[in-house]
């Protein structure tokens, strides 16, 4: 698994709940280290893991943490670079909701190696909407729950978000757009990333 | 709709970033996304050529040598300040002298989106633009965590570099390495010789044939020197040509001079390096931590590099064994004498 994902629940644990319950976490998953290098590949069954270490360590039930993961990628100020790249994907939600079919390739463009769990969006109508998520980790349904509310949120959509559990290793989240400019959502500037 | 407003909707949304021009060359339409450019005056009824200076193909003066450039790639600035440069292509319109020029901000646009405040809504839906500003800031990101890891990397070499006991370039163990051995001989009491070797001629070697040879010399050193000294001495390279041997489980001390005297005749035997000979000669000086009531590694290698000298000063490639008239200045024959001494007692 790439480093980037791993980093990113080491970076969840720390900047949510301090380095002692990532030191913590990594030691129950017998890492043997406590810094995952975002720019290396790691063993596959490590991810898993260390998700199972988090979970116990922080007496959370695994499906939440993992939306609570995903909330954290789209809307914690260190992570202000990857709430950009996902609002390039367009200008309004259901816009973004559209662009998640490319989200793997946009990721591989970035970084060649990233491989990012499959996706598939289903409109069934303007307001109804379902995800289909395959990934190598349990629960990036939960995930891409949580990435949809914060990006629901930054958008100033309001949406109904359900996980409706999994088939044949595909977890599908309905999603239901119940007002597309329901606030004022958080604002994107093409150009503020690029110092 | 006529069909004059359907064609500038169309153009508004195609190319966003357009002029049109009538056929005395005044600007009759300009695209949304054109005029945000200029926010402070229209551009509808202005000469476009008072407004754009062409710079490439050529520098062009009229519409009509303009109108000649016809599908061309065009190079264009802005008269005014901030002089900024665009790309565009210009083609005749449906009406008789009506000319159409795109424009685009070229390599400039992550500066111009800045600058102008533009959004998606600014560029046409099939317009890279926006897929390539994420790939700036992707690739910005992704490069800012490779630099940070190389960053770590290399903070790490530095560290493990200084923690090797090994000299990288012959294998043989360091002056920390050395340093190290030495001192847990002096702790656990055992009688041991440190023998100093520095080879003469080297630096002319260097010099005259260049760094490479250096480098083949100093291996062909080490690997004589490590096959002249048993399995439970230690050898060392202290300095570019300077060696230290640190020799244990002794008879009497003939035996540390018979090494010593193997090493300095293979020494000077030619080195042969990419068809031409090195030719070096070592001298080595020995100090016995049986001279000493407490030894000290400090002491050791001082004496020892006290009878190295002597050595050199005797004609090169000999052995001396330490002995404290050394540091006289005239040491003269008592030298042997005393080192046959120190023989008997070791």
């Amino acid at each position: 698994m790439h480093g980037l994902i791993n980093r990113a629940i080491q970076s969840f644990v720390v900047d949510r709940y301090g380095a002692a319950a990532w030191n913590a976490s990594a030691k129950r998953a017998n890492l043997g280290f406590t810094e995952f290098e975002a720019m290396w590949i790691y063993d596959d069954v490590l991810t898993p893991r260390v998700l199972a270490a988090v979970s116990d360590v922080l007496d959370r039930p695994y499906d939440e943490l993992m939306e609570d993961i995903g909330t954290y990628l789209v809307s914690h100020p260190n992570l202000e670079s990857l709430r950009r790249l996902l609002r390039f994907g367009g200008v309004d939600f259901v816009d973004f909701l559209h662009s998640l079919d490319d989200l793997p390739d946009r990721a591989r463009l970035a970084v060649a190696d990233l491989e990012l769990p499959r996706i598939e969006l289903r409109e069934h109508n303007t307001q109804q909407y379902s995800l289909a998520c395959e990934g190598k980790v349990p629960g990036c349904g939960h995930l891409f729950t949580g990435v949809l509310r914060a990006m629901a949120d930054d958008y100033g959509a309001l949406v109904f978000l359900e996980h409706q559990g999994v088939e044949d290793g595909t977890e599908t989240v309905a999603i239901a757009l119940l007002e597309a400019d329901f606030a004022e959502g958080r604002g994107f500037d093409l150009g503020a990333g690029v110092q | 709709m006529s069909g004059g407003t359907k064609y500038y909707k169309m153009l508004n949304v195609m190319c966003p970033m357009h002029v049109i021009l009538n056929r005395h060359g005044d600007i009759s339409s300009a695209g949304p996304t054109t005029q945000k450019l200029f926010p402070d005056h229209s551009l509808v009824g202005k000469s476009f050529l008072d407004i754009f200076e062409i710079k490439r193909p050529q520098e062009i003066k009229s519409i009509d040598a303009l109108l000649e450039k016809a599908g061309t790639k065009l190079h264009l600035q802005f008269r005014d300040p901030p002089h900024r440069e665009l790309k565009g292509v210009l083609m005749e319109g449906p009406e008789v002298g009506q000319m159409v020029i795109n424009l685009s901000f070229g390599i400039s646009v992550v500066e111009a989106v800045q600058d102008y405040k533009l959004t998606a809504a600014d560029f046409a839906p099939t317009d890279l633009t926006i897929e390539m500003l994420y790939l700036v800031e992707a690739k910005s990101a992704a490069m800012e965590a490779s630099r940070q890891l190389n960053q770590r990397l290399q903070g790490a070499r530095i560290a493990a570099e200084e923690q090797a006991l090994t000299d990288t370039l012959t294998g043989l163990k360091n002056r920390r390495g050395m340093d190290q051995v030495l001192t847990e001989l002096i702790e656990s009491g055992e009688h041991f010789a440190l023998m100093h070797i520095d080879l003469d001629f080297f630096k002319a070697v260097n010099d005259t044939m260049g760094h490479a040879a250096g480098d083949h010399v100093l291996q062909e050193v080490s690997s004589i020197m490590l096959k002249e000294a048993r399995r439970s001495d230690t050898v060392a390279r202290v300095g570019g040509d300077e060696f230290v041997i640190l020799l244990r489980d002794f008879e009497d001390t003939s035996k540390i001079d018979k090494i010593a005297m193997r090493i300095i005749s293979k020494l000077r035997e030619p080195i042969l390096y990419a068809g031409e000979l090195c030719e070096i000669s070592a001298s080595a000086g020995t100090a016995l931590s049986c001279q000493y009531e407490v030894p000290d590694a400090d002491q050791l290698l001082a004496d020892a590099d006290i009878a190295l000298y002597e050595s050199k000063n005797r004609g090169r490639s000999r052995h001396t064994f330490y002995v404290g008239s050394l540091r006289s200045v005239d040491a003269g024959s008592e030298v042997s004498e005393s080192t046959q001494e120190i023989a008997r007692r070791a």
